[in-house]
């Protein structure tokens, strides 16, 4: 069941308000089946013009899928989304106008140059040659890479690389932007300087952004709603800081001791305050808690009156891991993919 | 058709600035025109041929007499002595040697009596093509020894006179139509087959399928790049290997007009095959596994290295549909014959339909989502 931490009024792009802009996008029991495994099971969301939202889910969740179903790449089996508001099972074409979309895995071709990356794109999307030229320009400045327009892709960082690949969503100027993963495999540096960018493209070209991510830090830097998505349904919807305070506990308190002992978790769950005990390993938990300091003051007390010695003690409020690990659980998923015999390897410099 | 020119010109982009492609396209049928055109069609030279003379009389002597004769001339074989059959016969069986004549004893008294005068001849049959070509020399050298010595009055022997309508064609210049239609063949599997499925694996298919492109658009697209790649290999192909094999067509106009006209179709048919084979293949060994299996099932029942007039009616009915066996016709028409634009309509026709047909049927195939 979905937790909708602020429910927005019911949008459709069809039947929005009077004064109210419909949402860019719009999912209603959006539906994905593959024979008997449904892989995206009723959702429903809308992402208001002008906002990054964020799809956090663990391997095999379904945000590639409802992803894919927004960008008209696989169909629909039930349900419908607006991109736009056009039904991208009836108007694939004019929602492909509208969006551009940055696909997981590095798709630019590595033979060519970043500018013939970029100009084959804008003619695939049919944009003037008048404007190409300008087009071109503006989201190589926009990305960092205008010196390197002449450079093989092939040449490039893995950085650079998916800086191009925004560049080359961008250069038809779309109205909204689809993210899958944007950031996956980039060094911390490299990562933050997506970030900044992905901030400064919504700021100079009110963009719309759908963005999936496994990083946690970066749904909080970057959205202003977040939906986590777990088993194909919609198990959380807010903004960070909504779904931050849904989960039981406002502080955690990580403690490691010198022995482990089975008790600990039962003895830390009777502290005053505490709503979760997480089990790290080698003897590290962590503790949520209603009061952090009350609860570190007893833990300390509670130590010392048995004789253990603390190892490390920190606290901190609480994270949206946090929150990830509340809605979808701690247990590993093993993710069942399509069979093939053979997967095709990288060419050299393919991946960050 | 903006779009579709956006795919051709990336296509295009990639293979002029990865020239390994056509470089790789146009290797193995260069080297098989070297090598196979220079190995087979030869004369045996050099064969060894035992000579076990229990004889010693004076026809057995005219008899070495015409072995050496042929050892210093055409040099199909050169003899060497052995006293002992059983030896001789051993010999050839174990390779040491090619065959064995046995001259018997009491030979020249039979030749001489009229009574019936015979030559032992010992070959080994495993090796079909020596053995044939040491049956022949000695058939024409026995036809020799039974000419009479005073001829009759009345001419009887028959001669059948042969004209020859082209010049004498070398095995080289018979095989260069095969190696264009391989040469064409490997460019399509490499650059239409492996690397369209490779795209398809690294996700640069996902990055169009967001695209307005229409799955015409895309499909024609890569087609006729497809296409672009193999004319390209077929007419450096065509120079290279004539001006190899010293085939002086290409310097005739109208005959490079019927020889590009034959490219293109080629390219269409081969292109539109491969397309309609890889359409629905997603895993990238599927079109490495075929190649092998292809390039034997298609080009060997071409009649590019032999005719099929001499196949089983199997294999002729996989000629009648296979592509090469049209391509290579058409090309031997012009190579060869220099037989003008009409000898190879029909090969034309069914190219271009061919070509047209496995697009039409591939088109609809053509998932334009994942």
């Amino acid at each position: 069941m979905t937790r909708t931490l602020k429910p927005g009024p019911a949008m459709h792009a069809e039947g929005a308000p009077p004064g109210v802009a419909p949402p860019a996008i719009a999912v209603e029991d959006i539906v994905k089946r593959y024979g008997d495994f449904e892989a995206v099971k009723k959702v429903n969301f809308q992402v208001a013009d002008g906002e990054i939202f964020g799809l956090l889910g663990p391997n095999g969740a379904g945000k590639s899928t409802l992803i894919r179903m927004m960008t008209t790449l696989i169909p629909v089996t039930s349900g419908r989304a607006l991109v736009g508001g056009h039904d991208v099972s009836k108007e694939a074409n004019a929602v492909r106008r509208m969006i551009g979309v940055i696909p997981q895995a590095l798709t630019s071709d590595q033979d060519l140059t970043v500018e013939e990356n970029l100009s084959i794109y804008a003619k695939l999307y049919s944009v003037p040659r008048a404007e190409r030229e300008k087009n071109i320009n503006e989201v190589l400045e926009a990305v960092d890479l205008a010196k390197w327009r002449g450079a093989q892709t092939k040449t490039l960082s893995g950085g650079m690389r998916r800086r191009l690949e925004i560049a080359r969503g961008l250069v038809h100027d779309p109205r909204i932007f689809f993210l899958d993963e944007p950031t996956t495999g980039l060094d911390p540096v490299s990562r933050i300087a997506v970030w900044e960018m992905l901030n400064n493209l919504k700021k100079t070209r009110s963009l719309t952004m759908l963005l999936t991510t496994h990083y946690m830090e970066e749904a909080d830097r970057l959205c202003d709603r977040i939906a986590i998505v777990d088993h194909g349904t919609l198990v959380a919807l807010g903004t960070p800081v909504e779904l931050k305070q849904s989960v039981p506990g406002s502080n955690v308190v990580e403690v490691q001791f010198a022995r482990e002992w089975d008790e600990w978790p039962a003895r830390l769950g009777q502290l005053t305050g505490v709503t979760d005990v997480q089990s790290q390993s080698a003897g590290v938990y962590r503790v949520l808690t209603s009061n952090g300091s009350q609860t570190t003051t007893q833990l300390v007390e509670m130590a010392t009156s048995l004789g253990e010695q603390l190892t490390s003690l920190s606290v901190q409020n609480t994270s949206l891991d946090d929150v990830f690990v509340h809605y979808t659980g701690r247990q590993l998923r093993d993710e069942q993919i399509k069979p093939v015999n053979f997967i095709m390897p990288p060419r050299p410099g393919a991946q960050p | 058709m903006n779009r579709m020119f956006a795919i051709i010109e990336r296509e295009m982009r990639k293979f002029f600035r990865s020239p390994v492609l056509m470089i790789m396209s146009m290797m193995l049928p260069l080297v098989q025109l070297i090598i196979l055109g220079n190995a087979f069609g030869g004369k045996v030279r050099g064969a060894r041929v035992a000579v076990v003379d229990y004889d010693h009389g004076p026809q057995s002597v005219k008899i070495r007499e015409e072995f050496d004769s042929v050892a210093v001339n055409i040099a199909t074989f050169t003899t060497l002595n052995y006293n002992d059959e059983r030896q001789a016969r051993e010999d050839v069986r174990t390779g040491k040697i090619d065959a064995a004549v046995i001259i018997p004893a009491q030979y020249s008294r039979h030749v001489y009596t009229k009574d019936a005068p015979r030559l032992g001849l010992v070959v080994d049959n495993s090796d079909q093509f020596m053995s044939s070509s040491i049956e022949g020399e000695m058939q024409s050298l026995v036809d020799a020894l039974n000419q009479p010595v005073v001829p009759d009055r009345v001419v009887k022997n028959i001669a059948l006179q042969i004209v020859e309508l082209y010049p004498y064609v070398e095995y080289m210049k018979y095989l260069l139509s095969g190696s264009i239609a391989l040469a064409m063949y490997i460019s399509v599997m490499i650059g239409g087959g492996m690397l369209y499925i490779d795209d398809k694996a690294r996700g640069v298919h996902e990055g169009y399928l967001v695209t307005p492109i229409t799955k015409l658009e895309l499909v024609m697209g890569l087609n006729i790049a497809g296409a672009i790649k193999a004319v390209l290999s077929g007419i450096c192909l065509t120079v290279i290997g004539s001006l190899m094999a010293g085939l002086g067509v290409i310097f005739h106009p109208a005959a490079l007009f019927d020889l590009f006209l034959l490219i293109l179709g080629t390219s269409i048919a081969f292109n539109g095959m491969m397309f309609l084979m890889m359409v629905r293949v997603d895993d990238p060994l599927v079109p490495r596994a075929m190649f092998g299996v292809l390039n034997t099932l298609l080009f060997f029942p071409s009649g590019a290295i032999y005719p099929i007039a001499a196949f089983p009616k199997w294999l002729r009915a996989i000629a009648i549909v296979d592509p090469f066996t049209y391509a290579i016709h058409g090309f031997k028409a012009i190579l060869l014959k220099d037989g003008g634009l009409v000898s190879i309509e029909r090969d034309l026709l069914f190219l271009f339909a061919f070509g047209i047909g496995t697009l039409l049927i591939a088109t609809p195939l053509f998932k334009r989502t994942l």
